[in-house]
């Protein structure tokens, strides 16, 4: 689950990381206010959308003045922003960011994520913050620094010493990053995060270190023991197709093709949009039921799928495991019915009692393709989807 | 032979009394796994299955003497029960349930390695030697005494595979589901090392998806150890990059982790590719 910068922020405050004084508004009216609660002469204006790239696509501003605050609000709430990480479509604005304006002297990279290959936490460093960070990683790998924290000791000051040689902090700088670090480490384990990244960290004029952006996701599975970050969801950033899905437990994700796929587990689904493309089609949507196919689940699936209006037939893939296929098939022809489905279905079962569920699509009423085979069926819905 | 599991492993499941375990523990008693009991806290001293349940697992361990352990326990209770199994010296522990926490999994990997354990998952349909023991939730029917071994990040896409080797009258040595979650127990090159030893085995089957870089990390194994032939899927070949958040994931990721970058790295260390999720037992 993706934290907006202001939320992200907050939890840095939290924590006694640097950051700036700031207000968050929902409403144009409230920026004049806001600028005046600050203080100063100066503000920064920033967009709250889950995607980054937001300063290239217009959505962060330097401004002087709290009607200035006030027109940059009007044009973007309510609208959406499109930048290179988000989709054609981009993110709704619903909240903007207004901070005071800090005075930067360098721009530095800190971010710490969950490694695979370490089975760590791992701080990455890099004295080249800012925008292209991606190209410092590529080009010039020896500017940046991987530090892995042990999960029963934590974060020991000789890392941030380690790391602060990196970032290119003087003496002064390191005291106050050692304890920046180990508090970051805190709060990565006390929340449950997958994700943090700083970027830019900056060394204001006045020779400190400040956060100037936070971007932080939280692991999805440990939400359960965090009902203060529960509390930030904000489901106007999610595709309103895959949040319904999510809300019926369903793990949906749309794509741009004609054929919508239903099938019990996340490998097979994505070797099920395989098959098809290799067969010439387009996967209209991800969509995983989950290992218990009840009608309940099926006919919800249906639902979701059928909204997409570029769907032109619908691929059924159950590989019945523990649940029968007979069972199966009649939940489908349930949902089938309860859901009103007009368009083609292609149903594939195959496990526990297959013949007996494909024996009980055939009887049935409505038209169903049933193929026991998964490249039939596959080259079937391609077929009908043109 | 086989690998890890045979009709002689006395296997414990803890969560014994719930619904899944009980369930899935019916149809491994039935498909002939020497399930010596189970563990559900508050329940010792009853019956369940014909079997002996215990409160703690050190009861368990000097009644019954087990030396697998079967978890089914929900999600935020899995550290504790691997934990459990770990400090008793179980030597090998698979946990089936989904949604375990990652950082609870950075704490209990540390420690079963320390401990010299095995784990196999979390959110992995288990593991299963045909004809002989069956500790998971994949269906039974579709497994068949054979020479291929299997092991696989995702819990479907490997009965996929189980089925194609059974209908060609392969079969399959045994089967390993080593789960999708960012931390696994096991990786792909602990089980093909295990694999390339094991007498009963002649050819490998591995399926893979996409994210992360342990497909790319068994290629270069395969190349330097493993004589048998290796035949590999890669499921996500047409799943699109998702919305990111930062750039972290992709710098440490250092452009690894989509299908193309596996295909392409798995042939270089001469492993046979299925293009395609049918062809895999053909292959």
């Amino acid at each position: 689950m993706n934290l907006h910068e202001y939320q992200g922020k907050a939890l840095f405050a939290e924590y006694g990381l640097p950051v700036s004084n700031s207000k968050v508004i929902y409403e144009a009216e409230d920026a004049h206010n806001a600028c005046r609660d600050i203080g100063g002469s100066k503000w920064v204006v920033k967009v709250q959308v889950h995607a980054g790239g937001r300063g290239k696509a217009g959505g962060v501003e330097l401004i002087d003045s709290p009607e200035d605050a006030v027109a940059f609000a009007r044009k973007w709430l309510g609208k959406r922003l499109i930048t290179y990480q988000t989709d054609a479509s981009g993110q709704l604005v619903n909240s903007i960011l207004i901070e005071e304006c800090t005075d930067i002297a360098e721009e530095l990279y800190l971010s710490a994520v969950i490694d695979r290959d370490t089975q760590r936490v791992v701080f990455i460093g890099s004295s080249e913050g800012g925008v292209n960070i991606e190209e410092v990683a590529k080009n010039t790998p020896e500017k940046i620094i991987y530090e892995a924290i042990d999960p029963l000791c934590g974060a020991q000051g000789f890392q941030a010493r380690k790391i602060a040689k990196v970032l290119k902090l003087n003496n002064e700088q390191t005291k106050q990053f050692t304890p920046m670090l180990k508090n970051l480490m805190k709060l990565f384990i006390e929340k449950d995060l997958s994700l943090l990244e700083i970027n830019p960290l900056v060394i204001t004029s006045g020779g400190l270190l400040h956060c100037l952006d936070a971007k932080i996701n939280i692991d999805s599975n440990a939400i359960y023991r965090q009902p203060e970050i529960a509390e930030m969801y904000d489901s106007s950033q999610e595709d309103p197709r895959e949040s319904e899905a999510a809300k019926n437990d369903l793990s949906y994700v749309s794509l741009d093709g004609n054929i919508g796929c239903m099938v019990n587990g996340a490998g097979l689904a994505m070797g099920t949009m395989d098959t098809i493309k290799y067969f010439g089609g387009n996967p209209a949507n991800f969509l995983d039921v989950g290992g218990t196919a009840t009608q309940d689940r099926v006919s919800r699936a249906f639902k979701i799928i059928l909204d997409d209006p570029e769907v032109k037939v619908v691929l059924v893939n159950i590989f019945g495991g523990i649940v029968r296929c007979d069972l199966i098939a009649e939940g489908v022809l349930a949902a089938i019915e309860e859901v009103g489905v007009k368009i083609p279905v292609v149903v594939r079962l195959e496990g526990n009692n297959a013949d007996l569920g494909s024996e009980i699509l055939s009887k049935a009423n409505i038209k169903i393709e049933s193929i026991n085979n998964l490249g039939d069926a596959a080259k079937k819905a391609v077929e009908l989807a043109q | 032979m086989s690998i890890l599991v045979n009709k002689d492993t006395r296997v414990i499941v803890q969560g014994f009394t719930g619904s899944q375990a009980t369930l899935h523990s019916e149809q491994s008693i039935e498909y002939g796994t020497n399930i010596v009991g189970g563990i559900t806290p508050g329940k010792g001293g009853q019956t369940h299955l014909n079997r002996p349940v215990f409160d703690t697992m050190a009861e368990a361990v000097s009644a019954v003497q087990p030396n697998a352990s079967l978890i089914f326990v929900p999600a935020p209770f899995c550290k504790d029960s691997i934990l459990e199994a770990a400090e008793s010296g179980i030597e090998l522990i698979v946990c089936i349930t989904e949604g375990v926490p990652t950082l609870d999994m950075l704490d209990v990997k540390k420690r079963v390695d320390e401990l010299g354990l095995r784990l196999i998952g979390p959110n992995c349909p288990g593991l299963i030697t045909p004809g002989e023991a069956k500790l998971g939730i994949m269906p039974a029917s579709i497994h068949m005494p054979g020479s291929i071994g299997i092991i696989s990040r995702s819990g479907t896409l490997t009965y996929e595979a189980v089925k194609q080797t059974t209908d060609l009258g392969l079969g399959q040595s045994s089967c390993v589901g080593i789960g999708g979650d960012p931390i696994p127990g096991s990786s792909f090159i602990d089980i093909l090392k295990l694999f390339e030893e094991d007498d009963q085995t002649e050819a490998i089957v591995m399926v893979g998806e996409i994210g992360g870089n342990a497909e790319e990390e068994a290629a270069e194994y395969i190349k330097n150890y493993v004589s048998k032939p290796v035949i590999s899927y890669i499921a996500g070949q047409t799943a699109p990059v998702g919305k990111r958040m930062g750039h972290a994931g992709a710098i440490i990721a250092g452009g690894k982790g989509t299908a193309a970058d596996k295909i392409a790295k798995l042939k270089e260390c001469g492993v046979h590719i299925a293009d395609n999720l049918v062809e895999i037992g053909p292959k």
